[in-house]
């Protein structure tokens, strides 16, 4: 190795603040923060999923409710609309944090090996770019069928319930097939997720290290279990 | 042992590059893979063709001049080796061997397998030093350090600069290298007043070089020769959180 003096030492002065999203710890940083938004959601948005399990008044009524958080200082959706844009706004950050550093690592390595072999990462670290986007392609597929009925052979926006248990019919199998798969995805994808967002954020210790795989599994299972409870009890009949 | 080398040839910095193979006979199992390089040389010489360049120094494992990607994993099959300690008793007679340079549009091949790591040094050059003059060696007890820190210092510390950690990344990715020195560093009182303006020019130096961000796969600890542990890059992504929320503290 060999030294080049082309600097003619240091100045103090620059502001950084500006450049920091642009450099790839901070838009690291911003996948992080993004992502923790999108997985606090995921969270809640199971907890509501699950009143399915309750009865149909139950989980009809916990639709209508979130249209009246707030209320009367909120007007109708008004929580709603907040919430939706918090989210779209992480979203976006998210993935357009994720395109640059792709894009960036592609063109960190013009020439490839002709002799490769993954060495350590797991099957979720190395799926993460694609993993995303089957998940992205699944969220926009999911608002059109339970959000605003366009895709749900039921579609009453008024009766939820009704919609989930036409959605998951076992002769739309295919529905179910493709949720599964886009779950056990967004597991997959928060299994490494969680883990990295938390070294992201500066976890460094050894300790630190294992419980955040801890936590990354924990949310991980939580999550698909919960999710995946749903159209296997419509399945099952157990939700009817 | 009887091997079958096939090994990146590439002229110049400009020219088209390809997997040329080699026969190699009568390799003793107790030679380095340094030294079976050589032997293949001193063969090519004779024979009045072009020898492979490779780069190498110490062959102590010290040094971090040497180091090719052997059967796709940087500086081969051997846990925490370099490229100068792995031994051919590692391989079966018969065995066909890949050798390739490290691949980083940040290190552009010189010739063969011979890669300018300089990007590395412009890193190290961003913020990886302490400014203050430092004379003599002090007394060893005239500044306290804890036991922990000087331990975690010391194995940032042994950071050999290779490059392994960049060839094994698939983002092509210098973070284990950054955050080794930002670590070592910073976990010592002489690393302290530059330790916001380090990690800062660091990673920008890093960025500008052509080098990839991190994700956390850890391809680049498994190859490392030195073991640098992947805590360190939470230290360094600390640091940097840490410095970016105030601001005018770089020197670049």
């Amino acid at each position: 190795m060999h030294w080049t003096n082309r600097s003619s030492g240091p100045s103090v002065g620059a502001v950084v603040t500006a450049s920091a999203v642009r450099s790839t710890v901070g838009q690291k940083m911003l996948m992080a923060v993004s992502g923790i938004v999108l997985v606090l959601f995921l969270v809640a948005h199971m907890a509501g999923n699950l009143k399915v399990f309750v009865g149909a008044e139950s989980f009809d009524h916990y639709a209508h409710w979130l249209r009246t958080i707030g209320a009367p200082l909120l007007p109708d959706s008004g929580y709603l609309w907040i919430q939706r844009t918090v989210l779209t706004a992480a979203l976006v950050a998210h993935v357009w944090a994720a395109t640059s550093l792709a894009l960036r690592a592609r063109a960190a390595r013009p020439v490839r090996y002709a002799h490769r072999r993954p060495v350590q990462g797991s099957y979720a670290a190395r799926t993460m770019r694609w993993g995303g986007v089957i998940i992205l392609l699944f969220a926009v597929f999911h608002v059109l069928d339970l959000t605003t009925g366009h895709l749900n052979p039921v579609g009453d926006r008024a009766h939820p319930y009704a919609n989930v248990v036409a959605d998951f019919a076992p002769e739309r199998w295919y529905v179910t097939l493709f949720y599964t798969l886009a779950v056990l995805a967004v597991g997959l994808h928060l299994w490494h997720g969680v883990f990295s967002a938390v070294r992201t954020l500066g976890q460094r210790t050894a300790v630190g290290e294992r419980r955040a795989r801890l936590a990354a599994s924990a949310v991980a299972v939580g999550l698909c279990a919960g999710y995946l409870s749903v159209p296997f009890a419509v399945m099952s009949g157990l939700v009817g | 042992m009887n091997l079958t080398l096939r090994i990146w040839r590439q002229a110049g910095p400009d020219v088209r590059g390809r997997m040329v193979a080699y026969q190699v006979t009568g390799v003793s199992p107790d030679m380095s893979f340094l030294e079976v390089l050589d032997m293949l040389n001193e063969r090519l010489t004779l024979e009045g063709a072009d020898p492979v360049a490779f780069d190498h120094d110490c062959r102590e494992g010290i040094c971090g001049a040497c180091g090719v990607v052997v059967n796709g994993v940087p500086h081969g099959p051997q846990k925490a080796t370099t490229t100068c300690q792995l031994h051919m008793r590692h391989f079966r007679d018969g065995d066909t061997i890949d050798v390739e340079p490290w691949r980083a549009r940040a290190f552009p091949v010189v010739k063969d397998l011979v890669v300018d790591r300089g990007a590395l040094d412009r890193v190290i050059q961003a913020g990886g030093y302490v400014s203050a003059p430092t004379g003599s060696a002090p007394d060893a007890h005239a500044l306290p350090v804890p036991k922990a820190d000087a331990d975690a210092a010391f194995e940032a510390a042994t950071c050999i600069g290779c490059g392994a950690c960049v060839a094994a990344c698939p983002n092509g990715s210098a973070m284990l290298f950054t955050a080794a020195k930002v670590t070592h560093l910073g976990l010592l009182p002489q690393g302290q007043p530059e330790r916001q303006s380090r990690v800062l020019d660091m990673v920008a130096a890093q960025d500008e070089a052509g080098f990839g961000g991190c994700t956390n796969t850890g391809e680049c600890t498994a190859v490392c020769p030195k073991g640098i542990p992947l805590e360190t890059i939470g230290q360094l992504n600390r640091d940097y959180l840490q410095a970016s929320r105030r601001p005018a503290r770089s020197r670049s």
